[in-house]
């Protein structure tokens, strides 16, 4: 072996461990066969899929499937290069000018994922002398395009825009090239940035805002727009990142933003230059389910109306979740790492598949259940989901005290 | 500005409870090795110290901190450039 994988040696050493006491191991899901948008066989079982983040259920609707078959035959499968140096398709742009519309921005860029969008905008957005202030809960993809420009960067306390704005205070003439960055809806625990507090600190101080709306495309908004719609702010956030993997069930990225002048990074960001166009078939998809988001509010009521159910009975068995409703519901554990894997097992074995999620993936280094509902799940669904919960609800409800 | 053995003596009781054993601190003790921190930790800690100093350390110079002194050396740095 060669030296250099030593060091991931007491990685798989603990995943042993824990799989040994857990009996269930959920760091090899292997879905063998999906079912449909809310069910799939895995480890031979037919199971409720409950933590895909397939908010709309659109990954079989079958004018987007007949679209990508019949993109795959036109342009074929790939486009086998970066778009800088292949070019653009058609669709690329189209896609683009579809965003920018729905958005009412005058410009979008489209990268092949999510992660890379954050990538490419956080790492070339800000350069040398320009500071990033970022929620300390920002996703992996925003920590990491932080670390691969040359901005200074800064966290600051989850959701807290008290302390906010006493960093861009300390910041003084700086403040104005700063960038502050939060999400619609955080991943782990499906809570919401305090958005407006957010914009009008950050107006005070002249800084520039971006929103990562990943979990909040296709949720939040009357046309689904996000956070910065439903609270009436999108004129006062400077730029939107996000992906085409949660609710438009396809795979991509894309920011937007309320300045023309964004169009002008193509050129120099390295994500979006030295990486392979999104292919035909997920471009074509993508555009359809689009469409059906911007279309009306069915879908976005049905998901509202599972989050609703799901987390009123979790609440109501005494569980601890997160702090708000939202179509993300994470059940803190009051278990160790080492039992986490057994708990979420048991699930599996009813036939209800969620994430496990382990720390230091988790906001305050506890475990986490952590479901995620779809437009697409049945109330029957919700309920079977609820009843595989309760039964094993006395390993995972908090003591109670006195 | 404080003088760094002021520095020292704040962090070393606002490291302490992030210890997993108790050990007696230096200037020299690694917060890895010796305190026993996790990059989760770390950053956790690093909050209550800019609360405490009122001071914000970008993630950047982090990547030079292995110490308690090295902490200390940077706060130094930061509250000069105020």
């Amino acid at each position: 072996m060669s030296e250099l994988l030593n060091k991931f040696l007491p990685l798989e050493a603990k995943r042993s461990e824990l799989v040994a006491i857990g009996g269930a191991d959920p760091f090899h899901v292997v879905v063998e066969r999906v079912v449909s948008a809310t069910e799939a066989i895995v480890n031979g079982q037919q199971v409720i899929m409950a933590g895909t983040n397939n908010y709309l259920g659109l990954t079989f609707d079958p004018e987007s499937v007949e679209a990508s078959c019949a993109a795959v035959r036109d342009e074929g499968t790939g486009t086998t290069g970066s778009r800088m140096a292949n070019g653009s398709y058609g669709a690329h742009l189209a896609l683009e000018r579809a965003l920018a519309d729905f958005y009412a921005c005058p410009a979008a860029i489209v990268f092949s994922t999510g992660y890379i969008a954050n990538l490419g905008i956080l790492s070339t957005l800000t350069g040398s002398g320009d500071v990033i202030l970022m929620d300390a809960d920002c996703h992996a993809s925003i920590y990491d395009g932080t670390r691969l420009g040359a901005a200074q960067v800064v966290r600051f306390r989850h959701n807290d825009a008290a302390n906010l704005e006493r960093r861009l205070q300390r910041l003084e003439d700086k403040a104005k090239r700063t960038l502050v960055v939060v999400e619609g809806i955080y991943s782990m625990l499906g809570d919401r940035a305090p958005l407006q507090e957010i914009v009008e600190v950050k107006n005070r101080y002249g800084a520039s805002l971006l929103i990562d709306e990943a979990h909040s495309l296709g949720v939040l908004g009357d046309h689904g727009r996000g956070l910065a719609e439903e609270l009436g702010v999108e004129d006062q956030v400077d730029f939107i990142t996000g992906t085409f993997s949660k609710s438009l069930g396809s795979i991509g990225g894309y920011c937007v933003s309320r300045w023309a002048e964004l169009e002008f990074m193509r050129y120099a960001m390295r994500p979006y230059i030295f990486t392979a166009s999104s292919s035909p078939s997920l471009i074509a998809s993508t555009r359809i389910a689009l469409k059906k988001l911007n279309s009306g509010t069915v879908l976005r009521k049905q998901l509202w109306a599972n989050a609703h159910q799901l987390y009123q009975g979790l609440a109501e068995m005494g569980l601890e979740l997160g702090p708000q409703v939202s179509p993300v519901i994470a059940i803190r554990l009051p278990v160790s790492m080492e039992e986490a894997p057994g708990v979420w097992g048991e699930l599996l074995s009813k036939g209800i598949y969620v994430n496990l999620v382990l720390p230091p993936a988790t906001p305050d280094g506890g475990c986490l259940l952590r479901c995620s509902l779809s437009a697409a799940h049945s109330p029957e669904q919700i309920d079977r989901i609820l009843a595989a919960f309760s039964d094993i609800k006395e390993k995972i409800a908090p003591e109670k005290s006195g | 500005m404080p003088e760094k053995a002021q520095i020292l003596d704040q962090l070393y009781e606002l490291i302490q409870p992030f210890a997993k054993e108790p050990i007696e601190f230096g200037e020299q003790t690694d917060l890895i090795d010796e305190v026993g921190l996790d990059s989760m930790k770390i950053m956790d800690m690093v909050m209550q110290i800019e609360d405490h100093f009122d001071v914000s350390i970008p993630l950047n110079v982090l990547t030079d901190v292995r110490t308690i002194g090295d902490m200390a050396g940077q706060l130094q740095g930061l509250m000069k450039d105020d």
